[in-house]
């Protein structure tokens, strides 16, 4: 069928572009209030340790030293981290980097000369990096309120009940009907960084002593005021975001810079910047969790899953931000691709580490659990000879099929159905051609060996939480959508004034959008878990025919006809039966009027999005070099919004985002000092411009039960699936099983017995 | 020999600078990219690792595409900068054809690296018009893109270089 859309399913040239290409774009670090001061940290250089003495005073005494805090003088109520354990600063610090000392100054080099000036005497503490000793007793202990270093189950933004417990059916039974039984640990354990190349910044400036304007690097600004707000005693915050310079889930709530600069903005009663340096940002700021997974899986003969039990121990390093949030979609995500199991006891443990802590970031929580159950399956599948795409063809939910989402609740999937897209994506690839069997390379030649894997993901959050809408219509033709959306490279905004376009019958240049400001915007939870498409999409949508049903409504007794009978096109509204008899909605609305419409949209956990990922790579034998000959990746949108930016959704499965951290992207942490020892781009590796596979997208339209557009966003998922895909194939080339991620030439020799 | 001025022409216009570590002056350690966006308000170049490894803050000096986080400003009298501000026709504003196949091909997502890709790439074909895709994936081999618009970028900036034939 011929696409009848004006905007939908069509490339335009996003509203945004021309200010991108000409460096016009506003960026947070390219706006500045009056008066506005520089905030810089001191940080500690131990994993754990107790601050015995203090002195600040010659750094006060500084010119052009505005503020200077210690834990003695942070406002005591503020407390981040879930639940609520974490300081502005403490008397305690807990990983290399933790916050020592805060100042303000007039530049930048000031506050660092004043950091400098500040002298700190600590008592050394033992640290604790690894899960398994951290919940061992007589380890060292990061928090008093959290005995065996382990954190309160329980995210209540998610459930009012804590959700960390997947227990179900009768385990010992779905064993026994099992033909194959695995048990073991495997891991996903290198907490790599997310890296937006903007790094997280934050602007406090307090308009009055309780209202505090925060300009944010965030992606989500009605998220990080709904949960900063929880944190900082009686505040009101007001969230503005510009242009946001990548963020892949990483700068949502952005809790210690907000922290940080609001403390001293306080302080110093100026509007402050707290700027992250590229050093801070990938030393001390969120990074991906670690996680480690003792567990058993049994399958039948015929793929399907009987029985899935373990533990699943969580590092989240020294702080939770919504970690417990993350096991519970996690724990979702599992049940999904595993849908036709019965039989489950499977839990969440959150654990606290000395290291800086693991926050959001594309994946939450699923892609980190996963990417250690998929290995563990496929030994299941090993034992049976199976394949591992009829594998996930015969488990991942379907129509009729229940799991536990993350608000605890048993949801029952509808309307999607992914068999066909497996295997489309799988014929694109060439996966029967391919595909020699486990551990069984598909081709060697000398000392290059190649193999294939897969893996699958879904999650669904694709209609999570809530969202509100206005579409406002002036007299002369234009539509203002007042939603607060934020733009770090999805290009969202973009494709909303697409959906209002089309429903408004407007121009594209007719649409525009409010700022991401929480003030002028009605509540959005935000751009989290591929949400967009559907969640704010069916606002927006609401939104604008709301405003379409009222026009037409005052315009009915003007034309005589009923509002059924009426259209509108272009500023015009007509009879649809006789398209002559036309006028301009400022005949129906006066110079002096405009019309909004609401929508709003509640949350539904019924239909999860899906992504299934093919790779080939080719590993040398002799080197362990791997290199990835090619990807093909397949999904079903339901309907396409905008072709090129799906198309990127999917290339962004590069990066610590999924692929990479399969290969070479990790934080390396020296456990002898409690140094991330990667604190830069150069030694902190990430895949240049000149190592970009072919990659083959293959995207369905089926239409779902949405929105009037019958669209679902997959953009977080793209790289879910390949760090298990990856490992797979890498076993497959060499014909030994290497399950360490990051699966590096050091990894691959030492598991042949060549180093 | 001691010097206490410089002079820079950015985009076509020069700027007399005085060095020295009074307000206003140019720090002997001040990096280019720094006066770029403080001093000049030129902001479209970004500061991002600023130790020179992911390309945000490319600028062309005497044709060639530099990270400004690199360069001391002390360094750069008489050099000729372009920054993505000096890509448009300054009479007609017209849009670089460059920065026109970035839009026509859609390569950008947040736009962060955005302005240093295009000066890397710009460099890039005023050497050589008729770069292959080799030539153009080694020139922007130090350019970072965490969202990941490699694929498109290649293609745009293939395009301009067939167009520009």
């Amino acid at each position: 069928m011929a696409n009848a859309y004006r905007y939908l399913g069509k490339n335009l040239p996003r509203k945004d572009a021309t200010d991108i290409v000409t460096g016009r774009a506003t960026f947070l670090d390219d706006f500045k209030p009056a008066g506005m001061l520089y905030g810089k940290a001191l940080r500690s250089p131990h994993p754990h340790a107790l601050i015995t003495h203090i002195d600040v005073s010659e750094a006060r005494q500084l010119p052009n030293v505005h503020a200077v805090l210690t834990h003695k003088d942070v406002p005591p109520e503020w407390l981040t981290g879930l639940p609520n354990h974490r300081a502005v600063l403490d008397r305690k610090v807990r990983h290399v980097g933790d916050g020592v000392a805060l100042v303000a100054a007039k530049t930048p080099e000031i506050a660092l000369k004043a950091l400098r000036l500040i002298k700190v005497e600590y008592e050394v503490l033992q640290p604790v990096f690894d899960v398994d000793e951290a919940v061992k007793p007589g380890a060292p202990q990061l928090y008093e309120q959290f005995p065996g270093n382990e954190f309160t189950p329980g995210c209540p933004v998610f459930s009012p009940e804590p959700f960390n417990h997947v227990k179900r059916g009768n385990i010992e039974e779905g064993f026994k009907e099992a033909d194959f039984v695995v048990e073991g640990t495997y891991g996903y354990e290198k907490f790599p960084c997310p890296l937006p190349p903007e790094s997280p910044a934050i602007i406090a400036r307090w308009d009055t002593p309780t209202d505090v304007t925060i300009w944010a690097t965030t992606q989500s600004p009605t998220m990080l005021k709904l949960i900063m707000e929880t944190k900082m005693g009686d505040t009101n915050i007001r969230c503005i975001s510009f242009n946001v310079g990548g963020s892949y889930g990483n700068k949502q709530t952005v809790p210690m810079p907000v922290f940080y600069a609001a403390a001293l903005a306080k302080a110093a009663n100026r509007p402050v910047k707290f700027s992250l340096s590229k050093a801070e940002q990938l030393l001390t700021y969120d990074l991906r969790l670690s996680n480690r997974v003792h567990a058993k899986i049994g399958v039948r003969k015929d793929g399907s899953v009987s029985a899935v039990q373990g533990e699943w121990l969580v590092d989240t390093g020294v702080s939770s931000d919504l970690g417990q949030g993350q096991i519970a979609v996690g724990l979702g995500e599992a049940q999904v691709m595993m849908a036709k199991c019965k039989n489950w006891d499977l839990e969440g443990r959150l654990i606290a580490t000395n290291r800086s802590a693991s926050g959001i970031c594309r994946g939450f929580g699923g892609q980190e659990l996963k990417s250690a159950l998929i290995p563990l399956w496929g030994q299941a599948m090993k034992k049976g000879h199976l394949d591992p795409v009829e594998c996930f063809k015969k488990n991942f939910v379907q129509p009729g099929d229940g799991y536990f989402w993350r608000d605890g609740k048993w949801w029952v999937c509808r309307e999607v159905d992914y068999v066909k897209t497996m295997e489309e994506t799988a014929k694109k690839f060439g996966w029967r051609e391919k595909w020699k069997g486990w551990n069984t390379p598909t081709s060697v030649n000398g000392t290059k060996a190649v193999g294939v894997g897969v893996g699958v993901h879904g999650n669904a959050d694709a209609g999570e939480d809530e969202s509100e809408a206005y579409v406002r219509l002036d007299p002369f033709g234009n539509a203002i959508l007042q939603c607060c959306v934020a733009e770090s490279g999805m290009g969202q905004r973009n494709s909303l004034c697409k959906m209002v376009a089309e429903i408004v019958q407007v121009p594209l240049e007719s649409v525009r959008i409010t700022p991401s400001d929480t003030l002028v915007n009605p509540f959005d939870f935000g751009l989290a878990g591929s949400r967009g498409s559907r969640a704010i999409g069916s606002a927006c949508t609401r939104a604008a025919s709301d405003a379409i049903r009222q026009l037409l409504e005052r315009a009915a007794p003007v034309l005589k006809v009923t509002p059924e009978e009426l259209a509108t096109k272009d500023g015009m509204i007509f009879v649809k039966n006789n398209p002559e008899i036309t006028i301009p909605w400022i005949a129906v609305m006066g110079p002096m009027n405009t019309i909004t419409g609401m929508g709003h949209y509640e949350a539904d956990y019924s239909m999860p999005n899906f992504m299934i990922f093919f790779v080939e790579v080719e590993v040398d034998l002799e080197t362990g070099q791997v290199e990835i000959l090619n990807i093909a990746e397949g999904t079903d949108v339901g309907r396409i919004i905008d072709p090129l930016n799906l198309k990127m959704q999917f290339h962004g499965a590069f990066g610590s985002a999924g692929v990479d951290s399969a290969i070479y992207e990790e934080s390396i942490l020296d456990t002898e000092t409690g140094r991330i020892m990667t604190g830069n781009m150069i030694d902190y590796k990430w895949r240049p411009f000149t190592d970009f596979p072919p990659f083959d997208t293959v995207v369905l339209e089926s239409e779902f039960d949405t929105h009037v557009f019958k669209a679902i966003g997959v953009g977080e998922i793209t790289g879910a699936p390949a760090p298990g895909a990856i490992l797979m194939a890498i076993s497959n080339a060499v014909g030994v099983d290497i399950m360490d991620y990051p699966a590096t030439p050091a990894v691959i020799l030492k598991t042949l017995g060549k180093s | 020999m001691k010097q206490d001025k410089i002079r820079l022409t950015v985009n076509g216009s020069s700027h007399d600078l005085s060095i020295g570590v009074n307000l206003g002056e140019i720090a002997p350690s001040e990096t280019l990219v720094h006066t770029l966006r403080e001093t000049l308000g030129l902001t479209g170049a970004k500061e991002s690792c600023d130790h020179g490894a992911c390309g945000c803050c490319t600028v062309i000096m005497d044709g060639q595409a530099v990270p400004s986080c690199m360069v001391l400003t002390v360094e750069c009298h008489g050099k000729e900068i372009t920054t993505i501000e000096g890509l448009q026709d300054p009479e007609t504003e017209a849009l670089d054809p460059l920065q026109q196949s970035f839009i026509d091909n859609m390569a950008f997502q947040c736009g962060y690296c955005t302005p240093g890709i295009i000066m890397t790439s710009k460099a890039l074909l005023e050497k050589n018009p008729r770069p292959d895709e080799e030539e153009i994936k080694e020139a922007l081999a130090g350019n970072f893109c965490r969202c990941i618009s490699q694929y498109q970028v290649i293609e745009a900036v293939k395009q301009a270089a067939k167009n520009g034939r």
